[in-house]
């Protein structure tokens, strides 16, 4: 029987997304159909655009359905060539434009306060996901994609990696579990992918497999560039081995606690007080700060309410995380809000470096606030106040000039 | 037959215009404050009290009744209100009745149709009504954009369909409005009765001007029906029906604060905008309309005032409950208010004296001594499309569709600062072009486009390009925007339409600003 596939999303909710289906034929030539909310405007482009991707892959003679909900075209190209990959065996890749917005790098320990999950196969999220500047998105192909929408995603996430603008934010991907998530690799590495998070993980050995894999992938396809880990602890045993996930490897720059599975694997629930996980966000911030990399809280999953989510974020930061994850574009301000150093603290922390500057300049030895002496690693959180104060534009870079 | 349009003349903002229309001469836009008529005011037929009862019971048996004693013949031009928006049950009856007299070819003359008028469709195909002067929304868009409607479709904005009125351009002979209350007199208002809807202000001119006015009522309350909007003064026939709105359905869709986190973002840069440009202080007044982003921005205007200790003087409305919790916390002094958008607006209007019903006559009329909407301090509108120059469109999409009307948009226009919070692209398609489907707004009076990647800011400002010259706010030109949209979307060709037109556009002193063409059915 001849093998009809289909990709995508549809239906009266869907926005910015196509629905293909697809059989490939003897005979006949292309039949193709489009039911497009925007044909007026698009159909004759979006048939060329469906016509060359057919070219590309040598298809001369198919039926064609293409149910269309005003999708970019980075999106139709990727659910035709889900589809078209679906009913035959082809290395090739139809690769959209890597756009010059795309080409930057992230650094290891540049701020990742928040980190804007997206699910990785709804278009109509991360089309607009950028412009609420988290630090960082996060494409899911995880938790956040059905099961049997998981290769159509890996199409979708490569082509917005490469077409997609975040403005700035630090491009992540979350693959799936490992080892079938070393397969997802694939699809991200060589599309300048700067962060990917390693879900559930408990070994060391998780992450140098995913370490092998993407070695490979860059030698393959003559990639320079980092590509920053970050392992989520999601269980017993990973809190318990923490330390050594941390420390596993050169590009592990955080770890991110999740705190849905680990609190089921305790048999337990999550609470918004938060006691039944304290200690594993304790371990998991005391084993990053060892390894001298970023702790990173869970989310927050009640998107309504921000005052909740407001203790939330100051709970964390006291326990000592750098950031955490958010779902909802609304959580960013209040995330950043609050983890961002508070006026109190950059007051201090000015007096502070104010007090080592003027030592240096005098020549003196000892840094002394009033009646006392300050350490050199209080100079440090200072001036990393200081950095941070600035960088969230809450501090000129003058400020030391304008006071 | 009648030709629906003839003798083609560009305006002054290069648009091919008819300037004759259902056989009557029209003059083509001139520019904003150009065109200066002379001359006097329509006025209506003397009446003599010794023809009414005097003991001011108009009440007929039905609408029937009112309507054949009205005279209702053929070619008539039938008025009707919007205010109870899509829970209307009177407009359809009027020409169910019409239809069943035999009566053709009569122009419907309502304030905005409503997808409850659906029911029309028959009698625009049957001859029973000849066109639509007003905005038609949804499938009676459609149907006039296909090129079905038997004469032109006019568009006028509330304040044009009272100048039209007052300038003789209309001639209403009858006018039915259906009132939530009112005494046999013919005294009503909107405030009270099962059905109320608030107000009954697109009334006035109709009450004012027609040949023959009825007032139809489920609220029958004896002399005198207090407060009375309407006057019985005016009124010919009363009628008592069973039900004259269906209230659930006089809320508008559009009354709660947007959920979308990107239509969010643009209401607070819009605020944000407003903020900076030094716009909220004390004594300021505002208008924002009732979709989502409009309401938003009012609740971020609200937290401003709190945080400054700022008051408004007044908030053009639009009503729903939030503008009302604003009055009642004492954040603004007066709610000038045109139409009601869910039942707390009534309730305010009902019981608060700050809370004030206007009519197109004092709030939009372009013909008058004057009017409310040059002293608004800003307005936040909506827009279809937008083109490089600032000129805009709320009627049709770009696929060439009539879905909109205009409502008192254009007269809102004449604010200090006009601005249109718009996404830069929806779905695939890109709000600002080189050129609007149709001009419904000259630019020259659009100041700002607020959109979610970036805020635009009409070059004629040079006010507030001053003041926000230093902002953190993303500002940029109207064409960096365009190109940021086509780099996402794609460049998309012009539709193909057709060269025959099937309604045309006013602009607020009845000039024609421009037309719209047929939409290619393939």
């Amino acid at each position: 029987m001849k093998k009809i596939i289909q990709v995508g999303n549809k239906g009266p909710r869907v926005r910015s997304d196509c629905f293909i289906t697809l059989s490939l034929e003897e005979t006949g030539g292309r039949q193709i159909r489009l039911e497009s909310k925007v044909k007026a405007l698009f159909g004759d482009i979006i048939i060329k655009d469906t016509e060359s991707i057919l070219d590309f892959f040598n298809i001369e003679h198919c039926s064609l359905h293409i149910e269309d909900s005003g999708s970019l075209p980075f999106v139709l190209a990727a659910r035709l060539e889900a589809a078209i990959k679906a009913l035959l065996k082809s290395d090739k890749e139809y690769l959209p434009l890597l756009i010059e917005e795309n080409r930057y790098q992230t650094t290891k320990n540049q701020n990742r306060f928040s980190r804007l999950y997206l699910p990785g196969n709804t278009p109509s999220l991360m089309i607009n996901a950028g412009i609420h500047k988290p630090d960082g998105v996060i494409l899911d192909l995880e938790d956040a994609v059905a099961h049997d929408k998981k290769q159509e995603a890996r199409f979708l996430v490569r082509n917005t990696l490469r077409q997609l603008d975040f403005y700035g934010a630090e491009r992540m991907v979350r693959i799936n579990q490992v080892p079938g998530g070393l397969d997802d690799l694939e699809f991200i590495v060589p599309h300048n992918v700067n962060l990917i998070l390693v879900p559930k993980c408990e070994h060391a050995e998780q992450v140098h497999q995913v370490n092998k894999r993407i070695k490979a992938i860059k030698e393959k396809s003559a990639i320079k560039g980092n590509i920053w880990l970050m392992p989520i602890i999601e269980s017993a045993l990973g809190v318990i081995n923490a330390y050594e996930i941390a420390s596993a490897a050169e590009n592990v720059v955080s770890l991110a606690i999740g705190l849905e599975d680990y609190t089921a694997d305790l048999g337990t629930s999550r609470t918004n007080e938060g006691t039944e996980s304290f200690f594993a966000r304790s371990r998991v911030v005391v084993a990053c700060r060892a390894a001298g990399i970023q702790p990173i809280d869970s989310v927050f999953s009640d998107v309504s309410d921000m005052e909740a989510l407001k203790e939330n974020v100051l709970r964390s930061k006291a326990l000592g995380f750098d950031g955490m994850g958010c779902i909802h574009p609304r959580q960013i301000r209040v995330i950043h809000d609050n983890f961002a150093p508070q006026q109190k603290e950059i007051d201090k922390a000015k007096k502070i470096v104010n007090a080592f500057m003027e030592a240096q300049e005098k020549g003196l030895g000892v840094v002394s606030l009033g009646t006392k002496m300050i350490d050199a690693p209080v100079v440090k959180r200072a001036q990393n106040t200081i950095n941070l104060a600035v960088n969230m534009g809450k501090l000129s870079k003058n400020w030391r000039n304008e006071e | 037959m009648m030709k629906k349009y003839d003798k083609l003349e560009r305006n002054a903002i290069g648009r091919m215009v008819p300037t004759i229309i259902n056989g009557r001469e029209h003059v083509p836009f001139q520019g904003v404050g150009k065109f200066r008529p002379t001359g006097r005011k329509a006025a209506p037929l003397i009446a003599t009290c010794a023809d009414y009862p005097d003991d001011g019971n108009k009440l007929v048996e039905s609408l029937r009744e009112a309507l054949v004693k009205s005279g209702l013949k053929d070619g008539m031009t039938i008025s009707t209100h919007h205010h109870f928006r899509n829970g209307d049950l009177i407009a359809n009856q009027i020409f169910d009745i019409a239809h069943d007299l035999g009566v053709r070819d009569l122009r419907w003359y309502p304030s905005a149709s409503f997808p409850c008028h659906e029911h029309l469709i028959k009698y625009l195909e049957d001859g029973t009504i000849n066109r639509i002067e007003g905005s038609m929304n949804g499938p009676l868009g459609k149907f006039c954009s296909e090129g079905n409607m038997k004469g032109m479709g006019v568009l006028r904005s509330h304040g044009g369909r009272y100048q039209a009125v007052q300038d003789g351009d209309v001639h209403i002979d009858v006018a039915v409005i259906a009132a939530p209350t009112a005494d046999a007199f013919g005294n009503a208002n909107g405030v009270d009765g099962p059905a109320a809807c608030g107000l009954l202000g697109f009334a006035l001119a109709d009450s004012q001007y027609a040949d023959r006015v009825i007032v139809v009522t489920d609220n029958l309350v004896p002399f005198p029906c207090i407060p009375w909007q309407i006057h019985g003064n005016y009124v010919d026939y009363t009628v008592k029906v069973d039900q004259v709105g269906i209230p659930e359905k006089i809320i508008s869709g559009t009354t709660r604060i947007t959920k979308s986190p990107d239509r969010l973002l643009m209401a607070e840069m819009t605020a944000e905008f407003c903020d900076q440009a030094g716009i909220i202080k004390d004594g300021f007044s505002y208008q924002a309309g009732a979709g989502g982003t409009a309401l938003s921005i009012g609740n971020y205007f609200a937290d401003l005032m709190r945080e400054r200790g700022v008051k408004a003087r007044f908030i053009r409305a639009g009503s729903n409950k939030y503008p009302v919790q604003m009055l009642e916390e004492g954040l603004v002094d007066y709610i000038l208010d045109g139409q009601t958008f869910d039942l707390e607006g009534v309730r305010s209007m009902r019981e608060n004296p700050g809370h004030i019903n206007t009519s197109p006559f004092t709030s939009y009329n372009y013909h008058g001594k004057g009017n409310f909407s040059t002293m608004v301090d800003v307005v936040i509108l909506g827009a279809t499309e937008v083109d490089v120059n600032f000129n805009a469109n709320v009627v049709t999409h770009s696929d060439g569709y009539l879905l909109h009307g205009m409502g008192g948009w254009q007269n809102c226009l004449f604010s200090k600062c006009t601005i249109l919070p718009i996404p830069l692209f929806r779905d695939r398609i890109p709000v600002i072009k080189d050129e609007v489907t149709t001009i419904c707004g000259p630019g020259e009076l659009i100041d700002v486009i607020v959109t979610e990647r970036g805020i635009a800011i009409n070059p004629l400002r040079k006010d507030l390009i001053e003041k926000l010259k230093n902002t953190d706010l993303p500002v940029k030109t109207i064409e960096e925007l365009k190109d940021e949209a086509e780099k996402i979307c794609g460049v998309p060709p012009k539709p193909e339409l057709d060269d025959e037109l099937v309604a045309v556009i006013k602009w607020v002193d009845g000039t024609i600003i421009d037309a719209v063409r047929k939409v290619k059915t393939s």
